[in-house]
């Protein structure tokens, strides 16, 4: 029960049905209770927000989502068919399309949400690490369309990657990673990038979940004591 | 589509007209994401403790 | 308290709540990015210029094929003296001060340009031509200064090449050994499309690597032509572009910035950076500014920036006022 009935206080004692006891031993009881504390529910599957999340600024962050949704949806379905489908088939050139334009919409939101943030100052009070998980997710997604750019198959890639050779072989990295080996390429681009994506994503939701929504900066409404 | 896009060459700046217009597009947003009313529920009266 | 160290229910004690629908909000947005997507896609497609290939250059321009061909046996393109990871050459290695990671990471994948790109497919083609068998014998038991030899006064008959109606290419007369008939097999085979597979599968029937076909096509000229008529070229800030009308990647602007100016692109150079290490220098300044955009909460005075420009006050203009007007 909420004390007082006052929605904005946030209640955790009856969050889940059976909390572990702050005694019961073990590693698992000691996980949930971590998680429970952490991240209860009704944090991940709010039904209320602050009062002052009231501009259009807050979307950003869910349309990246919703656009990066749809660039693994579709890359799956390209996937599915073989690197060389959407070269011989018009409906996997359409889906090739949906794939480069969700990528565009991905990197537009993205840096939409980076300036959002930025000019918010989003890192305050204890959120640093949230910020610092986004900029690794905005330089993994390069990397991401990078492997991406260099499987398409066509002339865009073949000059992508004899160019970018020579930037990853003066690091010392070419032998490692090899932009002209479509193999290793596309490999990392269906697999692992997207993985390391999504993982990363995944805990910056849960970062903004746990933590909440930043105060405005220079709040007029002082934490009461 | 597949012809060489135009140009815009601005100092040192050279940008493709697809490029410049996507930008242009993404200023665009920012600002009106900022200054566009957002719809308001009424927020509930906060109690103090 | 520290705002950073109080639990959430402290952290919002006295805030305003509203009302709030996650999953609607996702809905919305997964719907209203899929309906711009899908109208982006009908309307304008997505760009697929074909890939070039060894055929396709020699068959479009034999000289340049000829003429990177011939080089290539000679030793003397980029990639022949290229260095680490392909060969231990030193024309392409990048440094900057005492740092040669370049350098220091060896050689993992070995490219030999004379044997990989001509010698090694022609050898393979020998079957049934007696001749070109014969050119190739003469070829391997000369000294390597008759082989340079016949190569550079081959270089020079190239320089006034005319093209047959049929596409062979017809050098003038000269000391040339055997290096015309192999040359001249070098370009039947590839028109034929015969190279592109010889240089692909190298003895083995799957292949996924195609390091050797992109090295030989990026030795030639005809690639970088193509390239530089879609304005994908570095110096046109080609990094960002894409092939024919549509967006490239624009989030690179400003790793392709620093290739447009000084001192990456200068021949004196500046604390170390010049035209001889862009790649690496530019690599370097991207890393180091990376790291500052994650460090900005640390960061006095580039973490200050969002208070001295005040565009907050524009995101929570509806909070501030309802704060002045509760007199807070």
């Amino acid at each position: 029960m909420s004390s007082g009935g006052d929605p904005g206080v946030i209640d955790q004692t009856t969050t889940s049905p059976h909390p572990a006891a702050d005694d019961e031993p073990g590693w698992t009881a000691s996980v949930r209770r971590r998680v429970e504390k952490t991240l209860p529910i009704s944090e991940l599957l709010p039904t209320k927000q602050p009062a002052y999340v009231s501009s259009w600024v807050y979307v950003f962050g869910v349309v990246t989502i919703a656009a990066l949704f749809w660039v693994v949806l579709s890359g799956v379905v390209l996937a599915f068919f073989g690197a060389e489908w959407w070269h011989v088939s018009s409906i996997g050139h359409f889906f090739n399309s949906i794939h480069f334009w969700s990528v565009q919409m991905f990197f537009i939101f993205m840096v939409l949400h980076l300036w959002g943030q930025f000019w918010g100052a989003g890192w305050r009070d204890g959120r640093a690490k949230t910020w610092m998980v986004g900029v690794v997710i905005f330089a993994v997604s390069i990397g991401t369309a990078f492997t991406g750019y260099v499987v398409q198959l066509n002339f865009d890639s073949q000059w992508i990657a004899v160019n970018a050779k020579d930037a990853i072989n003066s690091t010392g990295f070419g032998g490692l990673f090899n932009a002209l080996n479509f193999g290793q390429m596309y490999g990392l681009h269906v697999m692992l990038f997207p993985i390391g994506v999504t993982l990363l994503v995944v805990l910056h939701i849960i970062q903004v979940r746990a933590k909440g929504v930043v105060r405005p900066i220079d709040d007029p409404l002082q934490m009461a004591p | 589509m597949d012809a060489p896009a135009p140009y815009i060459h601005l100092g040192f700046i050279l940008i493709s007209l697809p490029n410049f217009i996507l930008i242009c597009v993404m200023v665009l947003l920012f600002v009106l994401a900022l200054v566009a009313p957002f719809p308001s529920h009424r927020p509930k009266e906060p109690h103090d403790e | 308290m520290k705002a950073s160290k109080v639990d959430k229910q402290t952290y919002y004690r006295g805030v305003a709540m509203a009302p709030y629908d996650l999953l609607k909000e996702v809905t919305i947005a997964l719907v209203g990015v899929l309906g711009l997507v899908l109208v982006l896609s009908a309307v304008l497609s997505s760009p697929d210029v074909p890939s070039v290939t060894l055929q396709s250059w020699s068959k479009a321009d034999p000289v340049d094929f000829v003429t990177t061909a011939s080089a290539e046996l000679a030793g003397s393109t980029v990639v022949a003296s290229y260095g680490p990871p392909y060969n231990s050459g030193s024309g392409s290695v990048q440094s900057w001060g005492p740092l040669t990671p370049q350098q220091w990471a060896g050689v993992h994948i070995p490219v030999n340009a004379p044997n990989d790109f001509v010698l090694q497919p022609l050898t393979q083609a020998t079957a049934g031509d007696a001749q070109l068998a014969t050119a190739l014998g003469t070829y391997q038991a000369a000294s390597s200064d008759q082989q340079q030899k016949w190569l550079t006064n081959y270089a020079t008959g190239l320089g006034t090449a005319t093209v047959a109606a049929d596409g062979v290419v017809n050098v003038p007369t000269g000391d040339y050994g055997p290096v015309s008939v192999l040359m001249d097999r070098m370009l039947t085979l590839a028109r034929s499309g015969g190279l592109d597979a010889l240089l692909l599968t190298s003895n083995h029937f799957y292949q996924t690597d195609f390091s050797r076909p992109l090295l030989f096509l990026i030795d030639g000229g005809y690639i970088a032509r193509l390239a530089a008529e879609q304005k994908l070229i570095g110096s046109d800030w080609g990094v960002m572009n894409e092939t024919g009308r549509y967006p490239g990647q624009a989030w690179l602007w400003l790793y392709t910035m620093f290739y447009q100016i000084p001192p990456f692109t200068s021949d004196k150079g500046f604390l170390g950076i010049s035209k001889a290490n862009t790649d690496l220098a530019v690599v370097g300044v991207m890393l180091l500014l990376t790291a500052l955009l994650l460090l900005v909460p640390f960061i006095p005075g580039l973490r200050d920036i969002p208070r001295w420009i005040p565009i907050h006050r524009l995101i929570w203009r509806r909070h501030y006022a309802d704060m002045r007007r509760r007199g807070v």
